[in-house]
């Protein structure tokens, strides 16, 4: 169930945004819950001794916090069917000062005989597009 | 470079992984879930599910499983060190909950040359206990050529 009139949007239409602060300690925690433990994303020595300007996220992490904006609209994670992304950016993080990372998601395409909705986010950190062709796709 | 040669191989299946609830609420508060259907089995239960629903992108954990099969290839000959994340897509058939049983079978889907690097693109498939699939996993690895 889905408080949603897909009759009612419309392409290009916001529906929602969220501002993530991306700290060493997120990027600690998801490398736990992921498994992927590459110490170039938590050790500044390791990430510059291959050429990095510093410790990076995962992209991983970027994606699965920018489709929130889409999951947090359904109300239900399991209605994202579809979801694929490019890295495009590496997102820094600085040991004491992480970043902000802004995604807003807006309606891309909508399929009325299929009930789904294309949802296409942006998420940008430093002014920089971090992810591109990010889309996932809700099965209302 | 990465062996072209490997374009279409196929790799085993992985061992059974078994999808606990607490790492879904784990992997959950990694991502910045606050969605109750992540975290909280009422949530789940009421809008439909046996048990509590696995965010968008958990299927990362099983293809992690299979990659790490055709980065230890030596035929593959892909140097992780060099490895950067290019693109990747989850295309669920249903959602992973927790007590899913999953395995998965990796095909490598295309190697590429881009200049001095190689783009190699991988299939995964994700099976239930009954061997139904639950969601296909694409991605496509950049592996930076030597200076």
């Amino acid at each position: 169930m889905t408080h949603i009139n897909i009759a009612s949007l419309e392409v290009g239409q916001e529906i929602g945004s969220e501002v993530f602060t991306f700290t060493r300690d997120s990027l600690v925690r998801y490398a736990g819950a992921s498994g992927d433990f590459n110490p170039i994303h938590y050790r500044d020595d390791f990430a510059k001794s291959v050429g990095l300007d510093g410790v990076l996220a995962h992209g991983m992490l970027t994606m699965g916090a920018a489709v929130q904006v889409a999951v947090n609209w359904v109300g239900d994670a399991g209605k994202v069917i579809d979801y694929g992304v490019r890295f495009t950016k590496p997102v820094f993080v600085d040991a004491n000062d992480g970043p902000l990372v802004t995604v807003v998601g807006k309606v891309g395409a909508i399929n009325l005989e299929a009930k789904t909705v294309r949802i296409d986010l942006t998420a940008v950190s430093h002014e920089l597009a971090v992810l591109g062709k990010a889309q996932a796709v809700v099965k209302l | 470079m990465v062996n072209p040669n490997v374009q279409g191989k196929k790799y085993p299946e992985t061992a059974p992984y078994l999808v606990g609830r607490e790492k879904i609420r784990e992997f959950a508060n990694a991502v910045f879930s606050t969605n109750p259907i992540n975290h909280d089995l009422f949530a789940a239960q009421a809008a439909g599910y046996p048990d509590v629903v696995a965010p968008p992108t958990f299927a990362v954990l099983i293809q992690e499983r299979s990659l790490n099969a055709v980065l230890s290839d030596p035929e593959a000959d892909i140097d992780f060190s060099r490895v950067v994340h290019g693109d990747q897509r989850f295309i669920h058939v249903r959602p992973i909950v927790a007590w899913d049983e999953l395995t998965s079978v990796l095909e490598v889907d295309s190697v590429k040359s881009l200049g001095a690097h190689s783009m190699i693109t991988f299939k995964t498939e994700v099976f239930d206990r009954n061997k139904i699939l639950v969601c296909t996993a694409i991605s496509t690895l950049v592996v930076r050529g030597g200076e």
